[in-house]
């Protein structure tokens, strides 16, 4: 056991810390309206110019080839500088992983370069009216056609979909399939004649959410750069099911979010309520424990990982863990403000938007079911 | 970086893990209920054999000289096989003292080899002693300082615990019995050596409860997959899966939060008393929690003293408050952030 970093980790953490403290951008707008995500997709540029949008990542596609550890840090650091949620989070932590497993050269090339810079922006084409946390239950459908894909069927709560460029969808495309078998996992310019894309307001009331129509959409093979479909044709379930790992495991949800709100919020209680207040004091220090935990978690994890273990199933209470979490900070931050929590700022903000953590990535229940079952080894029926 | 153990620590926990699957099944957690001294004394010196009871001890006085970290996984294991012998307060506290208090090299001999139980008295949130009955030696602390004190035997009294393999003894009139101490220390030396020997205490008691709720786990696990309601089994409903899950969830955070302590402990750091103190502050609510779920999910059965979750069950509320309870060492925790 060694819980210290190495020079060169230091070094890095210094680096980030130094350019980070310089760069981030205060108080933007949310990045869930038309205007704010302009805006933050220039920040999401002037992170790739320098080098620090995909820190992970091979040097060719944008990024420095660092460790998993030194990307930690550099989560960290980032949410330590009070950097924003990455607006492009979608592409570069859910679809980019799966494109490093199943992608082709091509498709790499042709699709990871850009992601990094923030000029194709993807959302996530899954959740349809009648499939939600049942995902099997997909029913967009896609035609085999010479040189490509007929598309119909609708997507929705496609978060940000009003303003990306890209979706990467399951789709039916075995019309005599059910369940999890045909499948396929498919990349759509969402400029692709017969998509219509409509934004809606999510609880907070920004324009975050999308529905996504496909009307004999028709999906050329060379719509993008090696190929259009990920994985193989009928392949889409074993796809998805590496992103949903992804999405519930701790690509998504780094750490140094949880750690860094827990610092804010208690400044938030030594300014509010320095004279004490034992039952907001005891919440605050539970909490700032359990963030502390997610961080101790995520270490053991990645030392997994690293030696090239899998994460596997413990995805499951990773993800309610610092989804409730997440819950749990907010809601005592709303509580110390009192009638101010109702007042729009970044903590009735924030706490809005931590209540959609324990349904989306899979509800907590289907997360629960999970546990029970493949951790814990509880009969299915 | 690297959380995680290695494979020798591994190695180790699995040789005593062994030890007490042949040694200390339920049955033997039960006899303990009733026997005379509450002792295993065979087991007992097989953990001495086996180099256990010395594991902190420096390898000239005859002990492995190993750190925490080797310790703790041993210390989960004998929370998970219900180990009665007090192994915490022999293991953890005491053994660290007897070197730092210049002990007899005999007491020390006879502790490593499991031929003697030590106890330790007047420590903060411990206000009895475990086993009294069988200890020849005591380290005591007043306010005089700390001190070895042998044969104290004289002035115990049982208190009929929940848990009647966890002996507790209130123990008195300790300044007039040592007569002639082997090794003291004054209040000023007394009160470092004893806020390390509560770190000490503390979190090995955190880890003897991660591994008790871990047999709680696996008891439950066993039965509900089997035991069939509405004809099927009652694992198979929503309703006890998600408790369960919830159960395992606040272990699987909580085990982390003992492996950093223990590193902290053998590092020294400056944030140790924070970190022992979050490591039990956690273990103890999710161990209550894993037992609460283990006893609803039994149904029936769990309310009785003749299934086995009981001895589990009332293992884990009774070293919860030990060596300090959640909210007092969430609120060690407040003060370390300075809130």
């Amino acid at each position: 056991m060694d819980l210290t970093w190495s020079d060169a980790e230091e070094a890095f953490r210094s680096d980030a810390r130094e350019w980070l403290t310089a760069n981030v951008p205060k108080g933007l707008p949310s990045g869930d309206t038309r205007e704010g995500f302009a805006v933050h997709r220039e920040w999401e540029q002037l992170l790739f110019a320098n080098g620090w949008a995909v820190v992970s990542w091979p040097k060719e596609y944008g990024g420095r080839g660092s460790t998993l550890w030194e990307w930690l840090i550099f989560e960290e650091e980032y949410y330590r500088a009070g950097g924003p949620q990455r607006v492009t989070q979608n592409g570069i932590f859910l679809l980019a992983p799966s494109i490093f497993s199943f992608g082709t050269r091509a498709q790499q090339d042709a699709i990871l370069p850009r992601m990094a810079a923030a000029e194709d922006l993807w959302c996530q084409g899954w959740s349809e009216p009648n499939a939600g946390s049942d995902l099997a239950a997909v029913a967009c459908r896609g035609r085999r056609v010479e040189g490509g894909w007929v598309i119909n069927g609708q997507k929705t709560w496609t978060t940000r979909g009003a303003f990306c460029t890209h979706i990467f969808a399951i789709v039916r495309t075995d019309p005599e399939s059910d369940r999890h078998r045909g499948l396929t996992y498919l990349l759509i310019p969402l400029d692709t004649p017969g998509v219509t894309v409509r934004g809606f307001g999510r609880l907070d009331g920004d324009e975050g959410f999308a529905e996504v129509f496909f009307e004999d959409a028709f999906v050329a093979d060379d719509a993008i750069d090696g190929g259009v479909v990920l994985g193989g044709e009928g392949k889409g379930w074993s796809v998805a099911m590496a992103t949903a790992g992804s999405e519930r495991g701790l690509t998504l949800r780094s750490p140094g979010r949880f750690t860094a709100t827990a610092s804010r919020l208690i400044a938030l209680y030594r300014h509010r309520l320095s004279a004490g207040e034992p039952l907001i004091r005891a919440r605050i220090i539970r909490a700032w424990m359990e963030a502390e935990a997610y961080q101790l978690y995520t270490l053991a994890t990645v030392t997994k990982l690293a030696d090239g273990r899998e994460a596997g199933a413990e995805s499951s209470i990773n993800k309610i863990w610092w989804s409730e979490l997440d819950v749990k900070l907010h809601e005592i931050a709303i509580d110390m403000l009192g009638v101010d929590g109702s007042v729009e700022g970044p903590w009735s903000k924030g706490w809005q938007f931590s209540l959609s953590g324990p349904i989306y990535a899979g509800t907590n229940e289907i997360q629960r079911n999970i546990a029970a079952e493949r951790l814990l080894g509880l009969p299915r029926k | 970086m690297r959380f995680a153990f290695t494979d020798d620590q591994l190695a180790f926990r699995d040789a005593v893990k062994s030890l007490f699957d042949a040694e200390c099944g339920p049955a033997v957690v039960r006899a303990s209920w009733e026997s005379e001294s509450g002792l295993n004394p065979g087991l007992w010196e097989k953990l001495g054999d086996m180099g256990v009871l010395g594991i902190l001890a420096p390898e000239v006085m005859g002990g492995l000289g190993l750190s925490f970290i080797d310790l703790i996984l041993i210390l989960e294991e004998a929370g998970y096989a219900g180990l009665p012998d007090p192994i915490v307060e022999h293991v953890a506290v005491a053994l660290p003292l007897l070197v730092e208090l210049r002990a007899d090299d005999r007491i020390v001999a006879d502790a490593i080899a499991g031929r003697e139980v030590v106890g330790v008295s007047g420590f903060d949130m411990s206000p009895y002693v475990l086993q009294a009955n069988v200890c020849r030696t005591l380290i005591a602390r007043t306010s005089d300082g700390t001190s070895i004190v042998e044969s104290p035997g004289a002035n115990t009294e049982r208190l009929e615990t929940i848990d009647r393999s966890v002996r507790m003894f209130r123990v008195s009139g300790l300044r007039s019995s040592q007569e002639s101490p082997t090794g003291a220390v004054g209040p000023a030396e007394s009160a470092g050596l004893a806020s390390a020997a509560f770190n000490r205490g503390a979190l090995g008691t955190a880890a003897v409860l991660v591994g008790a709720a871990r047999r709680c786990l696996d008891l439950t696990v066993g039965y509900i997959s089997q035991r069939e309601q509405f004809g099927v089994p009652v694992g198979s409903f929503q309703g006890l899966k998600h408790q369960m899950a919830t159960a395992l969830m606040q272990l699987e955070f909580a085990r982390p939060a003992v492996y950093r302590a223990a590193q902290s402990i053998t590092s020294n750091e400056s944030t140790v008393d924070r970190d022992v103190s979050m490591a039990k502050a956690m273990a103890s609510d999710a161990a209550r929690l894993v037992a609460r779920t283990s006893l609803q999910a039994h149904g029936a059965i769990g309310y009785t003293v003749e299934y086995d979750l009981h001895l589990w069950f009332k293992r884990i509320f009774t070293l919860a408050p030990m060596w300090g309870d959640s909210a007092w060492h969430t609120d060690r925790v407040g003060v370390a952030l300075g809130i």
